[in-house]
């Protein structure tokens, strides 16, 4: 299997043969993480650059396991973009890394686009690891990964995914992945944090979390940025939890077996009751081991068949 | 010397010609246009052989950003002027917002010198409505008007307090000068750099909605009911705006506009793929603004197209998308997306020349913008068929920040004169 | 070679595996994808045959461990690898259709290696058309087959390929 591009930069770019294939491909590549020698010697001496410009344990942490079990060196840079960082600076940090021969760049930047203005002007493959409020792909394909594994099949699922839809890029890649997949979505949260526009992409839009879960085959919950609440898109986070908190109440009406999913990390008791959080429904502990295999196959089809350059 | 420019179609809206005429330049001044073919020879004249070309009154601007004093990386006086005369301009009005802002004399007087020395192009001062731009405390409009500003313009930020906008038109009355408003209700678009769409929704960008033009437009028009002066409104890029605009003019009030061409040449699709040419303020709009936009010029509520010549170096936009500097250059590809609209029979050709040269000199008072017989010899000549496409590379401009490198386009300036003295040839 | 002919090799295999072992005590099959896999079953059923025990059996796909990935132009497909019982101390039978340069063998050792420590690894394949290009040499072999190096060698398996049988196809042949 090949990919058409050579990088990874959002959802929206795949068709729905690529998706499909990937996951497949990381559902061979969960075994490796099974055995006592987690390692593989598939791309030893290459070298994997994960270049992130906004804080990340889990994400960053999740690409360095996959780029080791696959015995690739890995070289982790945090650069701050607090300061107002001008783009001459961004892609001369690019430029300096591509001088040191990477083979796959991985990136994870505050602005949408930044990844693919890096992607434009290197050479080397490049990941998006989460930009702006636009993609997170590995996120949305761990998590169609997860859903795989519990329901035979993905086509026809009804999927809600709640809260803040404005500035979630988890929620537009699988908004786009999830169609692409013949699967339904509505997204959940107050009128405040769902963008202009987004039935456009072929979802439908409720406020009342209740009414949703009541509908679904999967909630997927969103992490509140605790910042938002300075910014006025919801009065208090009483208030907040109150409407959208998934609590075992909430669920009174939903499918016995509903599956919980949430990016991490969790705002507890904000958007998610503990006690659901770690209730036989909640697969989020499954989402970040997927995260493992999933990145792991991404990085195998991107470097796996070699390159132009090496002939 | 003298310049005889022959068997051109000589479009001049003000004296309503639109036929084939030679056009006798001497001392600066139009001699005379009579209709082609009837000249004596004169081998004591440079004949300018202006065959398939129009002839029209130099293109007047009146919104550049020409970055000097401050920003002279990004643009000069004199790059612009060039630039100017490249896309077929005779009069540019430059906006305030300089390092130090034109707020004062010495600034007003120091770029307007600039400019004569260049001595390409006539470009004209605009100052600012508020002392450092700030909004809060009204320049000495009367000195700047005596240093030789047409306008006044807080550009590039609104003025945003009711008040002190109230102020400024009322005061303003005493000089008959116009206040030229970027309308921008700031809360709204706070941290935006694109229209507020599905697009901006799809590529997780933070919009700045129409509503944020929209009501300060309306606020302006509003006031301007009560104190009376003249407001221009630049830019306008929304659909709802045009029609606050329509309405305000119905109603009599003294209120202008201008829209810039890529207004109304590229809606806010083009922002996909993150191309930093493409994020200026006001932001490219929904395929229904531009309907609107040209619905506006089409009834004449749009009277004006100025540019917003905004030049910013490669690394101000080699930038991600949030952090990229607003605005694009816009001097050198006018002529060929205004032309658009004459293809697109949105307007006649004479309608468009009518836009960029009588119209502008009729808003902001200035005796130019005509081949009358005696006025200051500004003439362009351009071909409206010649196809090629745009090469940002080759601006005169110092900066090539322009979404439309690379655009197949039709209608090139062969010739630009300025008081009589040819400043641009293909 | 014919199904006959493949049936009457596996089963002679099978008795070999078994004389050589002195029975089943700590035996094990291991299939390289694809056509190893049914090799390995098909012998596991035989095995199981003669002496009524069903041996452990695992499936190797060797892609991981390929010394070709960054030279090939597609990236080949990666499918699922499963050793469910442990190896070590085990006496492992490695079992592909085809053995030619030896690479894949030693991919494949390198990954049995990762699962643990086998006591022992023998190697059985259908056919050994020579050409090593790594020191390698079959315990069991089905049928030798001389070959020139642009030949090919396809073996059909039912399982796979709907029959039974083992051609050799000349280089003309392939591109006419």
């Amino acid at each position: 299997m090949n990919l058409i591009n050579k990088d990874i930069l959002g959802i929206e770019p795949l068709s729905r043969e690529e998706i499909e294939g990937i996951l497949d491909t990381a559902v061979s590549f969960k075994e490796v993480s099974t055995r006592q020698i987690k390692k593989v010697p598939t791309l030893r001496g290459r070298t994997i650059i994960n270049l992130f410009f906004e804080a990340s344990t889990r994400t960053r942490t999740s690409f360095e396991i996959a780029g080791k079990r696959l015995s690739a060196d890995v070289i982790n840079i945090s650069a701050s973009t607090s300061s107002a960082v001008k783009g001459e600076s961004l892609l001369d940090t690019a430029y300096n890394l591509e001088a040191m021969n990477p083979d796959l760049l991985i990136v994870r930047h505050g602005v949408s686009g930044a990844p693919h203005m890096i992607a434009k002007h290197i050479k080397c493959p490049v990941i998006n690891a989460g930009d702006g409020a636009h993609e997170h792909p590995t996120q949305a394909l761990l998590d169609l990964l997860t859903i795989r594994e519990h329901s035979k099949q993905l086509a026809g699922l009804k999927v809600a995914i709640v809260g803040d839809i404005a500035h979630s890029r988890v929620a537009r890649s699988n908004i786009h992945a999830m169609l692409k997949c013949g699967m339904e979505v509505t997204v959940v949260g107050p009128p405040t944090m769902i963008p202009v526009g987004i039935e456009c992409l072929g979802v439908k839009v409720l406020h009342n979390l209740e009414e949703a879960v009541a509908q679904v085959d999967v909630v997927m919950m969103l992490r509140i940025q605790l910042e938002r609440q300075n910014e006025g898109l919801f009065p208090s986070f009483r208030e907040y939890s109150n409407l959208f908190c998934l609590t075992a109440d909430k669920l009174k009406n939903s499918r016995k077996d509903i599956l919980i999913m949430h990016p991490g990390p969790v705002n507890r008791g904000i958007e998610i009751a503990l006690d659901v959080m770690e209730g036989p429904h909640s697969v989020i502990l499954d989402q970040v081991n997927n995260g493992v295999a999933l990145r792991m196959a991404l990085m195998y089809l991107l470097l796996g068949g070699g390159s132009e350059t090496d002939h | 010397m003298k310049l005889i420019i022959k068997n051109g179609r000589v479009i001049d809206p003000a004296n309503n010609i639109d036929g084939d005429y030679d056009v006798v330049i001497d001392k600066g001044v139009i001699q005379s246009v009579t209709p082609s073919g009837k000249m004596k020879e004169d081998s004591t004249a440079k004949i300018i052989d202006a065959k398939g070309c129009i002839v029209a009154p130099g293109f007047m601007d009146m919104h550049v950003h020409f970055r000097e004093p401050g920003f002279e990386y990004k643009e000069t006086i004199e790059s612009g002027c060039e630039s100017a005369a490249a896309g077929g301009f005779t009069t540019v009005a430059m906006m305030p917002n300089t390092n130090p802002v034109n707020d004062n004399r010495s600034v007003t007087e120091l770029m307007i010198s600039r400019a004569k020395a260049h001595g390409k192009v006539q470009a004209l001062a605009i100052g600012a409505i508020t002392k450092g731009l700030k909004g809060e405390t009204l320049s000495d409009m009367g000195d700047l008007k005596e240093a030789g500003v047409i306008a006044f313009s807080d550009d590039g930020r609104p003025v945003m307090n009711n008040q002190v906008m109230r102020r400024a038109l009322e005061y303003s009355r005493m000089f008959d000068l116009p206040l030229i408003q970027h309308s921008e209700i700031l809360d709204l678009t706070h941290g935006g750099c694109m229209n507020e769409s599905r697009i901006s929704t799809e590529l997780g960008l933070k919009g700045m909605p129409t509503e944020a033009e929209d009501i300060m437009v309306y606020r302006d028009i509003a006031l301007l009911e009560k104190t009376g002066g003249r407001l221009h409104v630049a830019h306008i890029s929304s659909g709802e705006s045009v029609e606050l605009v329509r309405r305000a003019k119905a109603k009599g009030l003294a209120v202008t506009c201008e829209v810039a061409p890529h207004h109304f040449s590229l809606t806010d699709e083009s922002v996909r793929g993150y191309d930093t040419n493409t994020k200026m303020s006001p932001p490219l709009r929904a395929q229904s603004d531009i309907d609107a936009i040209k619905a506006g010029l089409k009834d004449g509520t749009i009277d004006i197209i100025a540019t917003d010549h905004a030049p910013h170096d490669l690394a101000d936009k080699q930038a991600d998308y949030h952090s990229a500097c607003f605005g694009i250059v816009g001097l050198e590809t006018a002529l060929p997306l205004s032309l658009r609209l004459v293809d697109e029979k949105v307007l006649t050709l004479p309608q468009m020349v009518e836009k960029l040269t009588s119209r502008p000199a009729e808003i902001f008072k200035l005796d130019q913008g005509t081949l009358g017989v005696g006025k200051q010899a500004d003439v362009v000549i351009f071909d409206p068929s010649e196809e090629y496409k745009v090469e940002a590379a080759k601006f005169k401009s110092k900066s090539k920040n322009s979404p439309f490198d690379g655009w197949p386009v039709k209608g090139r300036v062969s010739n630009t004169i300025y008081k009589g003295k040819i400043t641009y040839t293909k | 070679m014919n199904a006959d002919e493949m049936n009457r090799a596996i089963t002679r295999i099978a008795h070999e595996i078994l004389e050589k072992n002195k029975g089943t005590q700590d035996l094990a099959l291991v299939g390289i994808r694809t056509r190893g896999v049914v090799l390995a079953n098909r012998l596991r059923d035989k095995i199981a045959e003669i002496e009524k025990t069903t041996l452990d059996m695992g499936i190797l796909d060797i892609t991981l461990y390929r010394d070709d990935l960054a030279t090939g132009k597609d990236t080949p497909v990666l499918q699922d690898t499963d050793i469910p019982f442990p190896i070590d101390g085990k006496k492992v039978v490695l079992c592909d259709d085809v053995l030619f340069t030896g690479r894949t063998i030693r991919a494949a050792i390198d990954a049995l290696v990762d699962f643990g420590r086998p006591a022992q690894v023998q190697l059985a394949v259908l056919i050994d058309r020579g050409h090593r290009e790594l020191p390698f040499r079959p315990d069991y072999v089905g049928k030798n087959i001389p070959t020139s190096k642009e030949m090919r060698v396809k073996v059909q398996m039912t399982e796979e390929d709907q029959k039974d049988q083992v051609i050799v196809i000349q280089p003309e042949e392939k591109t006419s």
